[in-house]
């Protein structure tokens, strides 16, 4: 079996890559209801205590699982999500004040990340017209229908989760675990990915791999998971 | 199993499909849906988070970690499934792929508005994807009770809930009865066995109008 070389320099140790994440940062956590999350990489966060994060994910997670016990910490000042129904400690702090939140339709969030990772600054929809949605928002009037811009999301580090990483950062994904993965991983400056196998180059069928290496800067191997709810 | 209300609702809710259809479950009633649908039938599913083609619950000591439906379910696949990423999940929803958006809903308007995503001065959960498939999908069928909690309408002129989407509401399963949302308002067409139209009128804060053959659904 060929042995991994980090020739490329991408495979570091956790605390190498946590050194690139500071207080007052603006981060994206992929993963739906901890499906798709970094255990490893959001343990440490919560470990490392930084700050003022503004965070970027599709939900809060829920009392075990997810971002939540970062956002419990006090760790997050601002959250742009589509939904934080399943996170009491969430609800809690928003409701006193203490964090503000972003909401963004889950397709919108969707593509506000895709946009911030394809190089495209907003798109126009007309999801969100007549609701709460559009406050706030400039409309724009094209083919003589009005749409809301919707602008887009980028981060400084996106936290990533893949079932398999090779050397480059080819990512390979598993099921519902694809989620925002990625299009957050093209979306940050700094991706970070926590892969549960890292094999050599060439081991992933260039027709399987979904994320191109391009986009990865870091790779940890992937650690413990959490506990599951029906366990 | 003795059936419920609820799941008479899902088992009306069920003679919607037809082979091939692709659907979306949303939270609540809407998730017994599947368990009505006929054997013969091959329904794609579609969670949000990323799968056409999602099958029944797992069985206990069989849940893969990383396969949950919408509502954090962990789930099954059907033969002819797909898994993707969250922008194609949704591009699906934008682009009218699914044929129908089944829903919850707090208040309906007899113009089809739908409000169904918070409550001011209550808990705010976030939408998630409810506007999105109440936008997008080609058509929206609402199972809610007839009434809430306190026995106030759901079905009304206006809704005064903040909106999910404006206009989207196609047809209305309650634990009563089952209308149309037509270009002239609210239409009863349909009414669960042991219910009149009397009851559907007082329940009901708009303008009803009456079909003609109005169904009396036995199962």
């Amino acid at each position: 079996m060929t042995e991994l070389t980090n020739k490329f320099d991408k495979i570091k140790t956790v605390e190498e890559a946590m050194s690139h994440i500071v207080d007052g940062m603006t981060i994206m956590v992929a993963g739906f209801v901890g499906v798709g999350s970094s255990y490893r990489l959001l343990s440490e966060i919560l470990e490392k205590n930084v700050k003022d994060l503004t965070l970027i994910s599709v939900d809060a997670g829920d009392p075990i699982v997810g971002p939540n016990h970062i956002i419990k910490n006090g760790q997050v000042k601002k959250l742009i999500t589509s939904h934080i129904g399943a996170s009491t400690a969430t609800k809690e702090l928003y409701n006193a004040g203490k964090l503000e939140i972003e909401f963004s339709p889950q397709g919108t969030l969707a593509e506000r990340i895709r946009a911030g990772g394809v190089g495209i600054p907003g798109f126009l929809t007309e999801l969100g017209m007549g609701t709460t949605v559009e406050e706030g928002k400039q409309k724009v009037v094209l083919n003589s229908k009005e749409y809301l811009l919707e602008t887009a999301l980028r981060a400084d580090v996106a936290i990533i989760l893949a079932q398999k990483a090779d050397e480059f950062g080819n990512l390979v994904f598993s099921k519902t675990a694809r989620g925002l993965n990625p299009l957050m991983a093209r979306a940050a400056d700094i991706t970070i990915v926590d892969a549960k196998e890292i094999v050599p180059i060439g081991d992933i069928d260039p027709e399987l791999v979904i994320t191109p290496g391009v986009y990865v800067d870091i790779i940890v191997q992937g650690g413990s998971d959490w506990p599951w709810p029906w366990e | 199993m003795a059936l419920g209300m609820k799941d008479l609702m899902a088992m009306r809710a069920a003679e919607e499909m037809w082979d091939g259809a692709v659907v979306n479950l949303g939270f609540g009633i809407p998730q017994r849906i599947a368990s009505f649908v006929s054997s013969e039938l091959t329904i794609f599913t579609h969670a949000e988070n990323g799968v056409l083609g999602a099958g029944a619950r797992a069985e206990i000591g069989k849940e893969d970690k990383d396969l949950i439906d919408a509502g954090g379910e962990p789930i099954t696949v059907i033969p002819g499934a797909s898994f993707f990423d969250s922008a194609d999940s949704f591009a699906l929803i934008r682009s009218g792929k699914i044929d129908i958006s089944f829903l919850g809903a707090l208040e309906i308007s007899e113009t089809g508005d739908l409000a169904n995503w918070m409550i001011p001065g209550g808990s705010i959960p976030g939408m998630g994807g409810a506007m999105d498939l109440a936008r997008h999908a080609k058509k929206v069928i609402v199972l809610t009770t007839h009434t809430n909690k306190r026995g106030e309408p759901k079905l009304k002129k206006c809704c005064d809930l903040p909106l999910t989407a404006t206009s989207c509401v196609s047809r209305i399963i309650t634990d009563i009865a089952v209308i149309e949302v037509t270009p002239d308002g609210f239409l009863l067409t349909e009414m669960f066995d042991g219910h009149d139209v009397r009851e559907v009128l007082e329940k009901t804060d708009a303008a009803l109008k009456i079909a003609d053959n109005i169904r009396i659904i036995q199962y």
